[in-house]
């Protein structure tokens, strides 16, 4: 298989480290090489984190260059926008419509970019999904990220049986069933 | 069988295999989980150090004692940990003594970028890198090896996306290196001027001998591939080329000193175009250009920052293929968190217009609106230091206006000897040591003030304020920053005092025990006059709502700093 890229962005705390988690776990069951690159340190405290997964026969960089992503997953709108033009021409975006303003929006310097995010969300590929709440309703709203793989998941090649297994191998046993709910929400949408 | 590692796990995998038995670190983004993960294993005793220095000296006597022995820090911490190791060069070790370091290109989490392999050079010791996760295990057995056969501490260099990258690694099983024999042998390691001067010689010889085995080290591979452009690299930048150019051929450096000179001549000969691609210094070509090997590098890269699979695609091939470009967005800078001790300090110090010597954690976020707090902020414990010298410089009226910033675990590192040198030179500096009971930036290791070791097992508790006493200072008090009016009171007060004080700031980080998390607050519309006050917390769970603020209930951790503030009231409980 040549190589599928897929970036993860969000806001530090998150959980983009989990998804990454998860979508390294697939790959590796699926047999295919596969790079992660996460984000540690001061990017964590509340800034803006990229995460890259990349699977493939034999993947080299564990990076994705813009225009390079064949999958974006954006825990927050803005983070969505950000990074767009890492998007490949007819790359899919999964977006969670969550909105956490940056400190400059929070102060009253800038606005956040609601039509702009607008636009993007109604452009071509991509996918929203109101994440914390359909997380909510199914029992615990940190499964959130979950909902959302469950929607990647669906757009993916690659089966449903595959994914729970490599959900299994990542989340804790007690959140396990959550997890597999939220994730199951998100594939039936 | 395989398993996806990080670099920083593979690294500690690699040390496991080669019979690794004892481990010394002290965290530092992006060498942390090195340690971490070293810590897992039972055959091997891991420890966090005060500082750098500290854990190369402790690799440095496990070492001597016969034990393979692994020593981790970032780029910087090698700055701190450069004194013994130019010295253990000329000792040499017993069992072997492997130092990791790790760059961070792009300063993802860090106030510079230097290149460590300039003291791969300067202290006379190789120095490996590895290029992904696969490479960090099979390097560090490989660095143990070398270092056992040269008689010399081996440098392990990462790099920010080597150790934060996750790769396929195969496993393998522990050696038994056993310890080694421990006999006294003052020539050896007694280094005063008349025994060190032999062991100088014995540094030049081991080099000259390392460089000419460089050649013939499996690590430093030839792909050749289509002849007209040939490239030298090494580390991440080869699986970049990889990427840019997949049709070049490739001398991949697994060695980057000594480097294999004889195999770089062959391999220019062979190409008709001959690239270096390295990120930060020109250290391979500057090298390669003094040997008479012509080859291009910097001339066509910058030494700032990370390198790209496109930047070379532009640089050699003149592909400037433009992306959709980026729209102009709000920028997202980190920020501490909800219930972040810190912020409740640095209200207290911006409403009263202080200078601050800053330093480096979490805290150093202050520096940021709306706090803005921070003048200055250079190394790990430079803030006590540079606080005296703006005294001496500008008087005691300046240093009456003035705190140094400093936190728990880096006060500890190499913050106590600015201290007594405060307390020595009849200075009147007032430091602020912020205790929040853990080391905050690097993901919450434990140190020896909250009275935890490595793998969470008690231990013996530092009493900060003790220790302050203990070097001269006379007025220590210890202040919750979340007592406003305490807080205020306390830095009035010291200020004003003609002799050092220290103040321990205390409050647990508001990551460390996320159970202790309260009900989300909320605003009383009926009471909120719209002052703003509570938005100069910089708290982002405080969002402007209209001609009123707002708390997002999914990031208020019920902390109440912004209700001790708020003059009308109008924050309350949420539940």
């Amino acid at each position: 298989m040549s190589v599928i890229s897929i970036l993860i962005v969000g806001v530090g705390g998150q959980g983009s480290l989990l998804a990454s988690r998860i979508l390294g776990a697939l790959a590796e069951s699926a047999g295919y090489d596969v790079k992660v690159s996460e984000v540690h340190g001061m990017a964590q405290r509340g800034g803006s984190v990229v995460t890259y997964v990349r699977m493939g026969d034999k993947v080299h960089s564990p990076l994705i260059e813009k225009g390079g992503a064949d999958f974006m997953l954006a825990f927050e709108m803005l983070e969505g926008l950000r990074y767009r033009d890492m998007l490949k021409e007819g790359g899919v975006a999964v977006i969670n419509n969550q909105r956490i303003s940056p400190l400059p929006v929070i102060m009253g310097n800038v606005e956040y970019p609601a039509q702009q995010i607008r636009e993007f969300l109604e452009s071509g590929n991509t996918h929203v999904v109101d994440a914390l709440q359909i997380a909510e309703k199914a029992g615990n709203i940190r499964t959130a990220n979950t909902v959302l793989l469950g929607k990647l998941a669906k757009l993916s090649s690659i089966g449903r049986e595959k994914w729970i297994d490599a959900i299994k191998k990542c989340v804790p046993e007690k959140t396990l069933d959550a997890n597999i709910q939220a994730f199951d929400e998100g594939y039936h949408l | 069988m395989k398993e996806l590692l990080l670099g920083n796990e593979a690294v500690a995998r690699g040390a496991w295999e080669a019979g690794c038995r004892v481990a010394a670190a002290y965290p530092g983004t992006p060498s942390t989980e090195i340690t971490e993960n070293l810590a897992k294993y039972e055959d091997i005793y891991a420890e966090w150090s005060p500082n750098e220095k500290v854990a190369l000296e402790v690799g440095i006597g496990a070492s001597f004692a016969g034990a393979r022995t692994i020593v981790s820090m970032k780029h910087v911490g090698l700055n701190v940990a450069a004194d013994p190791l130019f010295t253990a060069s000329y000792t040499g070790v017993n069992g072997g003594l492997v130092v990791a370091v790790a760059d961070d290109p792009g300063m993802h989490s860090s106030q510079n970028e230097q290149d460590s392999r300039f003291y791969a050079r300067s202290a006379h010791v190789p120095m490996l890198e590895p290029a992904d996760s696969a490479d960090c295990r099979e390097f560090t057995k490989l660095a143990f090896e070398l270092s056992e056969q040269y008689d010399t501490p081996v440098l392990l260099r990462m790099t920010t996306r080597v150790s934060h990258s996750r790769g396929l690694v195969e496993l393998g099983v522990r050696q038994d290196a056993g310890l080694k024999e421990y006999k006294k042998d003052a020539a050896k390691r007694v280094m005063m001027p008349g025994m060190a001067r032999l062991r100088h010689v014995e540094v030049e010889k081991r080099e000259k001998l390392l460089a000419v085995s460089a050649n013939s080290l499996a690590i430093n591979k030839i792909e050749m591939n289509d002849t007209k452009i040939g490239v030298v690299t090494s580390g991440l930048c080869y699986q970049y080329v990889k990427e840019a150019l997949p049709d070049a051929s490739i001398l991949k450096l697994g060695m980057v000193y000594p480097l294999a000179f004889d195999l770089i001549r062959d391999f220019s000969k062979k190409v008709d175009k001959l690239y270096v691609i390295e990120e930060l210094e020109p250290f391979i070509e500057d090298a390669m250009k003094a040997n008479g090997i012509e080859c291009t590098g910097k001339e066509l890269f910058t030494l700032q920052g990370e390198y790209s699979v496109h930047m070379i695609r532009c640089a050699l091939l003149g592909d400037e293929r433009e992306c959709q470009s980026a729209p102009q967005l709000p920028a997202r800078p980190p920020v501490m968190c909800p219930g972040c001790p810190h912020r409740g300090m640095f209200y207290a110090v911006k409403k009263l217009g202080l200078t601050v010597s800053g330093d480096i954690g979490c805290y150093t976020l202050g520096a940021l609106p709306p706090t803005s707090s921070m003048d200055a902020v250079v190394c790990m414990g430079a803030s006590i230091g540079m606080a005296h010298g703006m005294e001496k410089a500008r008087g005691r009226e300046f240093a009456n206006n003035t705190v140094a910033v400093i936190g728990d675990s880096t006060f500890i590192h190499s913050g106590i000897t600015g201290l007594i040198d405060v307390v020595y030179n009849r200075g009147a500096s007032t430091v602020l040591i912020l205790d929040n009971r853990t080391t905050g930036m690097t993901g919450h290791q434990n140190n020896p003030a909250n009275g935890r070791d490595l793998y969470g097992n008690e231990a013996p508790e530092l009493d900060l304020a003790k220790l302050c006493e203990a070097v001269g200072v006379r007025d220590v008090r210890t202040v919750d920053p979340f007592d406003l009016k305490g807080m205020e009171r306390a830095l009035k007060e010291t200020l004003a005092n003609d002799e050092p004080s220290v103040i321990i700031v205390k409050r647990p980080c508001a990551l460390l025990d996320r159970k202790g998390a309260k009900p989300a607050l909320r605003i009383d519309g009926d009471r909120c006059t719209g002052c703003k006050l509570c938005m100069g917390l910089g708290c982002p769970a405080i969002v402007l709502s209209g001609d009123c603020v707002a708390i997002d209930p999914t990031l208020c951790v019920g902390c109440a700093l912004c209700a001790r503030l708020c003059p009308s009231g109008a924050i309350r409980g949420g539940k």
